[in-house]
C-alpha cells in the first residue's frame, strides 16, 4: 500500500513571527490568563458557554503558543498550519487565545456576541481573521478538514497540517463518522484531531444522552490511530501532537479527557454550564479562584 | 434583438436529443482543462452524474466519496478553502437534498465557492419514482444567501454553465440537471452569461418564461398559440437566482400576462421567483406550471410530464386563460 510521506523539505521552513519558545510554566500562566478572559467576556456577554471553553483553553494555549506554525499579524499566510474548530459554540477560547497571541487586541473581547462584533456568538470566517471556518452547525468540521488536507496532498504541500477539535457529543452527528470513514480511507497523516473528551453535552453526560464508549475502538475500526491524553497538561498536549506528526501510516485522533469548566471549581464536571454564563457574583468567584491558582503556578515556577 | 443562435425549427423531427448531464460531463472536463484547480468529487454516482470523463483524465483530481452526501458537500468546503474550485455532485434528491445545513453553513456563509450538481431534478427521471424526483431543489437552494441557482435548458447550455461556474471560482452555485434525453434548441454559439436571461421568441401579447428542460415545450408552446394567432415572448431563465429582472419586467410591461414553467415545486421555484418580483414591481396576471405541493410517482417521463401537466398543450392552455384575465 502507497503510504503518503512528508518529503523533506528542499528550502528552509520559513518559521512564523510567533518565534518565542514558551515554558510550561509560562504557557500555563498564559492558559490561566486565558481563563480570566473568558470568564470576563462571558460576564459582559451575558449568554454563551462555559464549560466548553474553560476545558479546552490549555489545548488552545499549547496550540497557539507552541505547536502550530502561524503568523497573528499575517492571518492568511500560505504556509501556516490550520486550525478547525468545528464545535463552534467553544469559540470563546480560540477568540481569547487570538487575542492573546496578538491577532487583535484583548479589548476587543468584550464584545462578544454583540451587535456589529466582529466575534460572533459562534464563528464567522468572513468576519475575523484567523478563523478559518465558520462554525456552530456540529459534525461538519472533520469534513472541511479533509477537504483541505486532500487540497494540501494534491498540491504537494508537505510540512503544513490540518488540527481539528471536536466535542464529544458532537460525534453523535453522522457527518462526523462520514469524514471519520473517508479520512481512514485516504490515511490523510496531515490531518491530526483532537476530541475534547469532556464527558457532557447539553441533556446530561455523554454516556446517558448517546454513548460514545468504546470510543477508542470506533476510531481504530475507521482506521485511525488513537492517543489518550489528559488534554488539561499542556505538555502533554505539545508531546501528543508531536507524536501525530510522526504517525503516517494512518490518521491521527488524540483522545483529549478534560474536565469541563476546568480552573473554576463550581463549574468543573457540571453539565449544567455547558451553555451558561456567569452573573457577576460567580464570575468574582470565578476570578478569584482563578487569580489564586495564578499565584501558585507562579510560586511553583519560582522553586524551579 | 440579439442573435442567439437558436435551432431554427423547434417542431422539426430530427431535433438532436441528448441528457442535460452529458453536457455537464463534458465541461467539467474542458474546465478541468483550462484550469488545474478544478476538481471534483462524487457520492458512489460517477457515471450517473457525467463526472467520469473527467475521472478518467483527472484522476488525481477526482475524489471518490462514497454514499456519504454530508461529507461530499463539506469536503468541498475544504477544498475550496485551499483555492481549489471543486464540483461535487449527487442526484438532487440527495445532494441538496439531505445535506441543506452543510451547505448553508459551510458553503454560503461561509463564502465558499463549492459547485453543487444535483442531477436527475424533475419528474421527467421517470420510473424510479418520487423518492428521485427531486422537485424542492430550487426553492431550497434559492432560498440561501450567496448562492447562484442554474438549470440549464439542454446539454450544450449546460456545457457553458459549466465553463462559467469554473471561471466565477469564489461564487457557491447549484447547477440542476435532468437525467432524460432533452431536445437541443441551441447551437455552439449561443451565448451564456450566469445572471442572463434570454428572449428566444419576441412577441407582444404574453410572456412565457420557463427554465430546464421545460423551456423546449414552451418554445413548441409559442408555436401552437402562433397558430390561434397569439403572438407569445419567450424568455429563457437559466439562472434563477441571481434573476435577471431588468429583462424579466421589461417583457411583463410590454406584455401584461405572463405564464412560468418549470419541472419543480412552484412554491419557491422559478414561478415563485417570477410571483415575487412581479407582485412587487409590476403586478400582471401570471399562472404557474410546475408542481403544485404533491410529490411525482413512478411511470415513463412522457407519461408524466402528460399526467402532471408539463407539455405544451397545457402551457398553450394556460397562455388563454392569462389572456383572457389580462387588463384590457
Amino acid at each position: 500500500m502507497h503510504i503518503w510521506l512528508p518529503e523533506p523539505a528542499t528550502t528552509a521552513i520559513i518559521t512564523s513571527s510567533m518565534r518565542q519558545i514558551y515554558s510550561i510554566d509560562e504557557l500555563e500562566l498564559i492558559a490561566n490568563d486565558i481563563r480570566q478572559d473568558i470568564i470576563k467576556m462571558l460576564l459582559e456577554a451575558k449568554s454563551g458557554h462555559s464549560a466548553g471553553p474553560l476545558g479546552l483553553t490549555d489545548i488552545f494555549t499549547a496550540l497557539y503558543f507552541n505547536v502550530m506554525k502561524h503568523d497573528p499579524k499575517n492571518p492568511d499566510w500560505d504556509d501556516r498550519d490550520i486550525l478547525i474548530l468545528s464545535n463552534g459554540h467553544c469559540t470563546p477560547v480560540r477568540y481569547a487565545t487570538m487575542a492573546r497571541a496578538g491577532y487583535f487586541d484583548r479589548a476587543e473581547l468584550m464584545t462578544l456576541r454583540k451587535l456589529g462584533s466582529r466575534l460572533q456568538g459562534h464563528p464567522e470566517r468572513t468576519k475575523l481573521p484567523g478563523v478559518e471556518t465558520t462554525s456552530g452547525p456540529l459534525g461538519s468540521g472533520l469534513s472541511q478538514a479533509a477537504g483541505m488536507a486532500t487540497a494540501m496532498r494534491m498540491d504537494g504541500q508537505h510540512h503544513r497540517w490540518v488540527y481539528v477539535i471536536t466535542g464529544d457529543g458532537e460525534l453523535n452527528e453522522g457527518n462526523i463518522w462520514e469524514a471519520a470513514m473517508f479520512i481512514g480511507k485516504n490515511k490523510l497523516n496531515n490531518l491530526i484531531t483532537i476530541v475534547d473528551r469532556n464527558n457532557i453535552q447539553i441533556d446530561g453526560p455523554t454516556e446517558t444522552v448517546m454513548p460514545l464508549e468504546d470510543l477508542r475502538g470506533k476510531w481504530e475500526a475507521f482506521g485511525w490511530h488513537v492517543l489518550e491524553i489528559d488534554g488539561n497538561d499542556v505538555e502533554a498536549v505539545i508531546d501528543a501532537c508531536s507524536m501525530a506528526r510522526a504517525i503516517v501510516e494512518k490518521p491521527v485522533v488524540i483522545i483529549a479527557h478534560t474536565i469541563p469548566g476546568k480552573g473554576v471549581d463550581f463549574m468543573e464536571y457540571d453539565f449544567h454550564w455547558h451553555g451558561s454564563p456567569p452573573n457577576a457574583e460567580q464570575a468574582k468567584t470565578a476570578l478569584k479562584e482563578l487569580r489564586t491558582l495564578r499565584g501558585r503556578i507562579k510560586s511553583e515556577a519560582d522553586h524551579d | 434583438m440579439i442573435d442567439l443562435h437558436l435551432v431554427h425549427n423547434v417542431r422539426a423531427k430530427d431535433l438532436v436529443q441528448e441528457p442535460i448531464r452529458k453536457g455537464f460531463g463534458r465541461g467539467l472536463l474542458k474546465a478541468g482543462e483550462i484550469d488545474e484547480n478544478v476538481v471534483a468529487a462524487c457520492a458512489d454516482l460517477t457515471s450517473s452524474t457525467a463526472m467520469n470523463l473527467f475521472a478518467e483524465k483527472f484522476p488525481d483530481r477526482y475524489i471518490e466519496i462514497g454514499v456519504a452526501e454530508q461529507n461530499l458537500v463539506t469536503v468541498g468546503a475544504g477544498l475550496a478553502a485551499m483555492g481549489k474550485v471543486p464540483f461535487v455532485s449527487s442526484y438532487a434528491a440527495f445532494s441538496p437534498g439531505r445535506n441543506w445545513e452543510q451547505i448553508r453553513t459551510t458553503i454560503c456563509l461561509n463564502e465558499r465557492g463549492v459547485k453543487i450538481v444535483g442531477s436527475h431534478a424533475g419528474v421527467s427521471v421517470g420510473p424510479d419514482g418520487a423518492t428521485h424526483q427531486m422537485l424542492e431543489d430550487i426553492a431550497l437552494m434559492r432560498v440561501l444567501p450567496n448562492m447562484i441557482v442554474i438549470a440549464p435548458g439542454d446539454s450544450l447550455e449546460a456545457e457553458r454553465a459549466t465553463l462559467a461556474l469554473a471561471a466565477d471560482k469564489d461564487h457557491p452555485a447549484y447547477l440542476r440537471l435532468a437525467r432524460e434525453a432533452t431536445p437541443i434548441i441551441t447551437t455552439d454559439k449561443t451565448p451564456f452569461q450566469i445572471g442572463k436571461a434570454y428572449v428566444y421568441r419576441e412577441g407582444k401579447d404574453i410572456t412565457l418564461i420557463s427554465t430546464g428542460t421545460m423551456t423546449y415545450h414552451m418554445m413548441v408552446a409559442a408555436e401552437v398559440l402562433a397558430k390561434d394567432g397569439i403572438d407569445a415572448e419567450v424568455i429563457h431563465v437559466p439562472t434563477i437566482k441571481p434573476l435577471d429582472e431588468a429583462t424579466i419586467l421589461k417583457s411583463l410591461r410590454k406584455t401584461g400576462c405572463a405564464i412560468t414553467a418549470e419541472e419543480a415545486q412552484i412554491a419557491g421555484g422559478l414561478g415563485g421567483a417570477i410571483a415575487e418580483l412581479a407582485a412587487e414591481q409590476c403586478p400582471v396576471p401570471i399562472k404557474r406550471i410546475g408542481m403544485r405541493d404533491r410529490f411525482g410517482e413512478s411511470g415513463e417521463p412522457n407519461e408524466l410530464l402528460q399526467h402532471f401537466g408539463l407539455t405544451a398543450t397545457h402551457m398553450a392552455l394556460a397562455a388563454h386563460e392569462m389572456l383572457s384575465r389580462k387588463a384590457k
